[in-house]
């Protein structure tokens, strides 16, 4: 239940978003956070975003999931 | 990725020569991280990862569990919840016991889907509201934004000041890793009352890397005296937290004491809600049928030591009903029911 999962927003409906959970799309709060935006990534718990965090960090988690599913 | 691991385990083994150090983490998803990657295994035996209190479905007693069984018996409501807390038992019975029996028990993945439900339906709708800081937020949110049929029955729990009761019980602990997403909300700053133990603490996020991290950080600290607090998982965890949320939580709530499964009570860590919301609170709404209710002991969990797994006094294997009497099918103690609980945790990744 503390897992919070990056996701990319796709559509911002205030206070909603929509956001891509790599390919599972859904609709979450965003009220918690300033200025969210179309492409931004955020981490997501239990239906809110609770914080924005860089892209760059998104996809470095991306890599080592990746690496660890081939491994 | 592999060779990295090696090196910052050797500096671990390094840093920890001759030295007992045991380190507490404080999240369930930590001790599932530490047991998949199966990391005990790779560190040094004189340096130990116990097991915290760090699940808030096992930490709930069996009190609240009784009071909204209690409402459910008295009141035609629809009850929502997460689906971990509907499997906890008291005696043979859980909320899925009761939907078996007719009773409105819906499972929903956030507090808004049961918002949803409201709006949906005419019937009065209680979340059963369970979880940390990392959680409270979107149900203050919810609080404040959800029709009249939608009220909160608050099983939440304040962590940080908990930390207080596990630094002052009689166990020795050199240092805490600490909750990734509690802290995403709650900031860094929120663990400066804790400098003054002179026990080193890590903020560290989920990966097995981000764990290993977090323990070298605390070695290394040990080693050199340093009470301080760190920060492995700055990518999502700044000083200040999510100061919004932050004040959406306290606009909402208020502290009491809290009672927790194998702490007892702990000032300022149970969780109510503010009297400008009290056509919310369950407690205060269905107060009636509340009056009449009397908490009662379980037998079946007369040989449950779910408590101290969750102060890391024991591990799961000291406990005779693991995998004997008690499994993740059935069930006697919280520890053993949740995704989070450190029995489950083990008997999924047969840790024996």
């Amino acid at each position: 239940m503390c897992l919070a999962i990056p996701a990319e927003v796709v559509e911002v409906e205030w206070p909603y978003a929509t956001v891509d959970m790599k390919g599972a799309k859904r609709k979450v709060r965003v009220d918690l956070l300033d200025d969210v935006k179309v492409g931004d990534y955020v981490l997501i718990h239990v239906g809110l975003a609770i914080q924005k965090v860089s892209k760059e960090e998104v996809e470095e988690i991306d890599r080592l999931w990746q690496k660890i599913l081939e491994e | 990725m592999a060779e990295d691991t090696g090196r910052i385990v050797r500096k671990i083994e390094e840093l920890s020569e001759g030295q007992e150090i045991n380190l507490m983490h404080l999240c369930g998803t930590h001790e599932d991280t530490i047991s998949k990657y199966n990391l005990r295994s790779i560190l040094p035996p004189n340096v130990k990862l116990l097991s915290g209190p760090g699940c808030p479905v096992c930490i709930i007693p069996d009190t609240d569990l009784q009071e909204v069984f209690h409402l459910l018996e008295n009141r035609d409501v629809i009850l929502t919840t997460f689906g971990d807390m509907a499997r906890v038992p008291f005696e043979d019975r859980s909320l899925f016991y009761y939907r078996s029996k007719g009773k409105d028990v819906r499972i929903v993945y956030s507090v808004f889907d049961a918002v949803e439900i409201a709006k949906r339906e005419d019937k009065d709708v209680v979340f059963f509201g369970i979880g940390f800081e990392t959680t409270m937020p979107s149900i203050a949110v919810a609080i404040k934004d959800s029709p009249e049929n939608f009220y909160v029955y608050s099983a939440h729990r304040f962590f940080i000041p908990a930390i207080e009761a596990l630094v002052s019980e009689d166990m020795k602990i050199d240092g805490f890793i600490n909750p990734g997403h509690v802290s995403t909300i709650v900031g860094v700053k929120a663990y400066e009352r804790y400098r003054k133990y002179g026990i080193p603490m890590a903020i560290a996020g989920f990966e097995p890397q981000d764990v290993l991290l977090a323990v070298y950080m605390l070695v290394r600290a040990v080693k050199e005296n340093d009470g301080g607090i760190f920060n492995e998982y700055t990518r999502a965890v700044k000083y200040e937290g999510n100061v919004k949320a932050q004040e959406v939580m306290n606009e909402v709530f208020y502290s009491r004491d809290g009672e927790w499964r194998g702490l007892g009570t702990i000032p300022e860590t149970g969780v109510g809600i503010r009297n400008d919301f009290e056509e919310k609170d369950a407690e205060k709404v269905f107060e009636d049928v509340f009056e009449n209710f009397a908490p009662k002991e379980d037998k079946r969990k007369k040989h449950c030591r779910c408590g101290e797994v969750l102060k890391g006094l024991i591990t799961p294997k000291d406990c005779r009903l693991f995998m004997t009497a008690c499994t993740p099918r059935n069930p006697i103690g919280p520890c053993m029911v949740s995704f989070e609980g450190t029995c489950n945790i083990w008997a999924k990744y047969s840790i024996s």
